[in-house]
């Protein structure tokens, strides 16, 4: 009975210490992103509270506590209240597949190990849908409305892109688990200094991956939802107070989510060079790089790139990123079955580099005839 | 066996931890928060005007299209992901017949887009 | 009993009546978005049985398909029709109660029947046999071995069943 007791409390350490770890992540996200935004756009950002500013999420976010919770008089009273929590809780959830180190003597570091695996990400954001819906129809308002059905349209679109991006890497890693997938990526490097990582045996899927997941997150350049400009805030328009701070929350650890998918799936996970100094923390620290790194490509694209017009984030998704994720696969499910003599990763990582070439080619400038199809008018927002 | 409830029990044990979360989030905003709500804040907002109609606004159908697609494609990307784990011990015989069932597939909508169901706006 | 069947013992009293408790509000309330919702709450505790079952990959597909895709398109198409908090409930073939009540009854004599038949009698393989080498993979196995054909038929009716609904759709605006 006492190792029952044991195993329950070594459970809850880890729960309460990942909750905490994504919290400070998000945290520090929020931040990063001021001061890097601000950076790039040579202003300062905020720099007052605490050293170098790092404090003011925290404070931004007790601010919020104080604040009155304003609910329009026809809004639905109890959807107004569980669209934030609905949008919230499976990012949180979402991040208890994902293998963050690879052991504590005994203990992995990873909360659930499941056989579904990746799929259970994919699970949970295919419920933060519901979250965006109800928030706009809820609110009994039309901004929101208009918000929410274009942002579930996106949402749903680059949905299947996600997961069609993953179906390579579990067909080269042949187990859909995230612990799985990282020790698949294992092993000595090729040529001596090329890791095993499916971001280049997969590159095109990571591409489609990330762009998706960017789509999925609802940020810049596919923050349609809450395009400012055209739709005031989206499906929270009506929102204030914790309420709002939740929405802002579940978009962050959303970043924080995608990111550790990637690095996962695609960056090998915890996996790097660990010296024999404290041999569990290296890879805590390999993987918290590799996300952070997400995160500043997720930042940087903010800061450099305009929102794309609808329909054409539409099209994007439908004719270039799910064709692409199946070309890919079918690529991938060929170089599999076929014998050949060279060996299949670096045959793979030749095909993925001209894929991605002919993918990037749609980021060009378009012909001119092209150009004048595409400015055409009727094209605009519902 | 016991190492699968673990899992499901911790993925559990962080549901409830979240749910905590939100509630206490709720409870101290109820307290804390001031609270008074005058006719002009409880309005919904439409840029400062009053707001003008019913709630509700006419949305373009062609949403609908999207919302029909992606079930389909979800369905078929459930059926992509057993069969990518089992791909390689089957073989060939299994690449043809994800080559016939996405090809059937590719027909439909081929199909779709020729009556200009796909096409947006 | 062991600590593992305590366990599957206490979800499923939790989520049982949940289930049952969800499907009747479905099916009573009057308010389309609420009715959606909580059928989505009892897809959740069906994927909840699932897990008891050591059913993985169904209980993920239950939250991907039905949750996560067939409901967001009714909650869209409620969204597109505008319905607010009255329905008008009008019945639109006739003769649809006698329908269903003739239906239901022919389900239960089906399951009825399939139980006295034994069909449920036959010793079952143990769960680990058939979830050797992981339930995921044990699924791909059969199903692109054993089922080939019923997979390419699902193939072709999802097709049907969704192009035929599209270019229908199209028709009457």
């Amino acid at each position: 009975m006492t190792g029952t007791v044991w195993d329950i409390f070594i459970l809850l350490v880890k729960v309460v210490g990942v909750f905490a770890a994504l919290m400070v992540t998000v945290l520090l996200t929020i931040w990063l992103e001021r001061r890097i935004v601000a950076f790039m756009q040579t202003r300062v950002g905020p720099n007052r509270v605490g050293p170098f500013g790092v404090l003011q999420t925290l404070a931004d976010g007790i601010k919020l506590f104080f604040k009155e919770d304003v609910r329009p008089s026809n809004a639905d009273k109890l959807l107004y209240g569980v669209a934030p929590v609905i949008m919230m809780i499976p990012a949180f959830l979402a991040f208890s597949v994902i293998p963050f180190g690879f052991a504590f003597g005994s203990e992995r570091a990873q909360l659930a190990d499941l056989n579904v695996g990746l799929l259970f990400v994919l699970a949970m954001g295919s419920l933060q849908v519901y979250g965006i819906v109800l928030a706009g129809w809820a609110s009994g308002s039309n901004y929101p409305l208009l918000g929410a059905v274009r942002s579930s349209a996106q949402m749903i679109s680059y949905e299947i892109a996600q997961g069609l991006s993953l179906v390579g890497v579990f067909m080269t890693a042949g187990t859909l688990s995230a612990a799985g997938i990282v020790a698949a990526q294992q092993g000595d490097p090729l040529l001596g200094f090329i890791p095993r990582w499916y971001v280049i045996f997969q590159f095109p899927l990571f591409l489609v991956f990330l762009l998706s997941g960017i789509a999925e997150t609802n940020r810049a350049p596919f923050d349609l939802p809450e395009a400012e400009s055209e739709l005031v805030g989206g499906y929270h328009t009506e929102y204030s107070g914790v309420k709002f701070a939740l929405f802002f929350l579940a978009e962050y650890l959303n970043i924080v989510t995608v990111s550790a998918v990637a690095t996962t799936a695609f960056l090998g996970g915890p996996d790097g060079p660990a010296p024999d100094f404290l041999p569990w923390l290296w890879p805590i620290l390999w993987f918290a790089a590799k996300v952070f790194f997400f995160i500043f490509i997720f930042i940087w694209l903010r800061a450099t790139l305009p929102r794309l017009r609808f329909d054409r984030l539409m099209d994007f998704g439908w004719k270039v990123l799910i064709p692409v994720a199946l070309a890919w696969v079918a690529v991938t499910a060929v170089v599999l079955v076929v014998d050949v003599n060279l060996p299949r990763p670096v045959l793979l990582g030749a095909i993925g580099v001209l894929l991605a070439l002919l993918l990037l080619s749609f980021l060009l400038p378009s012909s001119d005839k092209e150009k004048a199809d595409r400015t055409a008018p009727g094209g605009s927002t519902p | 066996m016991t190492t699968y409830f673990q899992a499901y029990g911790t993925f559990a044990a962080l549901l409830v931890l979240s749910i905590a979360f939100v509630a206490v989030a709720f409870g101290a905003n109820r307290l804390l928060r001031p609270n008074r709500p005058t006719p002009g804040k409880l309005t919904t907002y439409e840029s400062g005007m009053d707001p003008v109609g019913t709630t509700w606004s006419q949305t373009q159908i062609r949403y609908y299209v999207f919302a029909f697609l992606f079930v389909i494609f979800d369905v078929e990307s459930v059926f992509l992901f057993p069969w990518a784990l089992v791909f390689a011990d089957i073989g060939v015989a299994a690449f043809w017949e994800m080559v016939v069932f996405i090809g059937v597939l590719a027909i439909g909508l081929l199909y779709a887009f020729k009556k200009g169901v796909l096409r947006w706006a | 009993m062991t600590s593992s069947e305590q366990a599957e013992l206490i979800v499923f009293i939790i989520l049982a009546p949940l289930a049952v408790v969800t499907a009747l509000g479905m099916v009573l309330t009057r308010n389309a978005v609420y009715s959606a919702l909580l059928l989505v709450v009892n897809f959740f505790c069906l994927a909840g049985f699932y897990v008891l079952l050591e059913a993985q990959f169904v209980a993920a597909v239950q939250v991907i398909v039905y949750a996560g895709a067939i409901m967001v398109l009714f909650l869209f198409v409620l969204m597109l029709l505008g319905i607010g908090n009255e329905v008008v409930v009008k019945e639109q073939m006739r003769g649809q109660r006698p329908a269903a009540v003739l239906l239901a009854l022919g389900l239960l004599v089906a399951i009825v029947g399939a139980l006295a038949a034994g069909v449920f009698d036959a010793e079952p393989a143990s769960l680990a046999a058939a979830n050797e080498g992981g339930n995921v993979e044990a699924i791909g196995r059969i199903l692109f071995t054993r089922y080939t054909f019923a997979f390419e038929t699902a193939g072709i009716l999802l097709v049907v069943a969704a192009v035929g609904a599209l270019v229908l759709g199209k028709r009457q605006p």
